[in-house]
């Protein structure tokens, strides 16, 4: 996909503003929270601290390309089944966080977990059913792989 | 709109550099941007070194490890060879800001930020890093502590790139140690911070000692009255304790909105006494 905008425009704009793609959210605009994050070549980024022209030639996912043919990522089923979801303005940064950490290890302990959302705040601080629901989403996600 | 380039190669960079001599280099982003968006910095063009192949990787030579300055945290806690030869680096990075701004910070980012609080470099300090310094047509190596002059100053003059960290292989370490006090477990500065390689005899004798603090002076601080106190004492409590006084003059800590300096010099001296934990020895 080809899209024409300044090449200092910060990600985060281009995604909200240009792009009209809200569902990456925007709190500390400073690598503090998480809320920006997307998924760069399948790695979290901050959309806050990246500028437009890093994205040439990337693989760029957002909280909105997660679900497949209308049906949504197993962490966010996890997440929208178990409770994981409160105000919700952390929830897409989670979720992306979450599916990076299950690529590289799709049976971690709940220390891995906790470690690997370490870069998300829930200022609901609804983390236990976050964790939770990883968990879950890891039991779905293996089960699927092995079928 | 500030222009930015994204140079391929370190060729790329010099013509860069040769156009627009004024440019302001980044490779993560995790520092630089946050300053821009403050008005810290009104740069007039930006120079981002992420896609430069040739400042990425961790490589072995005969004499030496060589890290890209390019190289991201990540890459960094995924190397067997850093995790072989210098598990205190992978300890110290493991706990650097938290899992995205691994993924974007490098390793020569942390190094040229220069901030007393840097969780790569008290382990870098202790191994006794050097670093290469480029130019378009000349280069020179540094010892890391002679690089890092102050908070956020280093010795890079008029167009000079951070290219590499060069580490010697050490196998007689017996224990690699880091660890980082700090208001939250992640994505939180070190209040204070401690690396600590020791070589511990059979008998459970320290036979070398390397130790060296952040956060609790301009630069990390080392002191070799504390490596000498210890070296062919026994691995115990009491001798950790009983080099507290040396650690709490040895360090210049400052008041901030993290800590007081009393608490610093407390904690600096609180952190040598975890090292007793490794012991009693055998």
């Amino acid at each position: 996909m080809e899209i024409d905008a300044p090449t200092d425009r910060r990600v985060v704009d281009l995604l909200r503003e240009d792009l009209l793609l809200t569902g990456t959210k925007e709190s500390c605009g400073a690598g503090d929270c998480g809320a920006c994050t997307i998924l760069v070549d399948g790695e979290t980024r901050l959309s806050c601290l990246m500028l437009a022209a890093q994205l040439e030639g990337r693989d760029i996912l957002t909280i909105e390309g997660l679900s497949r043919d209308g049906a949504l990522h197993p962490v966010q089923n996890a997440f929208v089944e178990h409770g994981a979801v409160q105000c919700g303005f952390c929830t897409p940064g989670m979720a992306l966080a979450s599916v990076d950490l299950l690529n590289r290890n799709p049976d971690p302990t709940r220390e891995e977990i906790r470690d690997a959302l370490a870069g998300n705040l829930c200022r609901c601080t609804g983390y236990q059913k976050i964790v939770d629901s990883v968990e879950i989403a890891a039991v779905a996600l293996r089960s699927k792989a092995g079928s | 709109m500030t222009e930015i380039f994204l140079p391929r190669s370190l060729e790329g960079l010099w013509d860069i550099q040769d156009g627009y001599p004024e440019a302001a280099v980044y490779a993560g982003g995790t520092d630089l941007l946050v300053r821009l968006r403050s008005g810290l910095e009104k740069p007039s063009c930006l120079v981002c070194l992420e896609r430069i192949e040739a400042l990425k990787g961790v490589h072995e030579s005969a004499q030496e490890i060589v890290i890209g300055a390019a190289t991201t945290h990540s890459q960094i806690l995924e190397s067997p060879v850093i995790k072989q030869h210098f598990p205190i680096l992978t300890k110290g990075v493991s706990v650097l800001g938290s899992p995205p701004i691994r993924h974007m910070g490098t390793i020569g980012g942390n190094i040229v930020t220069a901030s007393p609080a840097g969780d790569s470099l008290p382990p870098l300090y202790v191994l006794e890093a050097e670093v290469e310094i480029r130019l378009k047509n000349s280069s020179r190596r540094a010892a890391l502590a002679d690089f890092i002059l102050g908070p956020g100053e280093v010795d890079l003059k008029g167009g000079e790139i951070l290219t590499k960290i060069l580490l010697k292989r050490s196998p007689r370490w017996t224990i690699h140690h880091y660890e980082k006090v700090g208001r939250r477990k992640a994505q939180a500065c070190a209040v204070a911070s401690m690396a600590a390689l020791l070589q511990v005899s059979q008998t459970g004798r320290i036979e070398r000692a390397r130790l060296a603090w952040g956060s609790v002076g301009p630069t990390v601080v080392i002191s070799r009255e504390v490596e000498e106190k210890l070296v062919g004492q026994p691995m115990s409590l009491e001798i950790f304790k009983s080099v507290s006084d040396v650690v709490k003059k040895a360090v210049s800590p400052i008041d901030d909105i993290r800590a007081g300096a009393e608490y610093r010099r407390t904690v600096a001296a609180a952190l040598v006494q975890r090292l007793a934990e490794y012991g009693p020895w055998p």
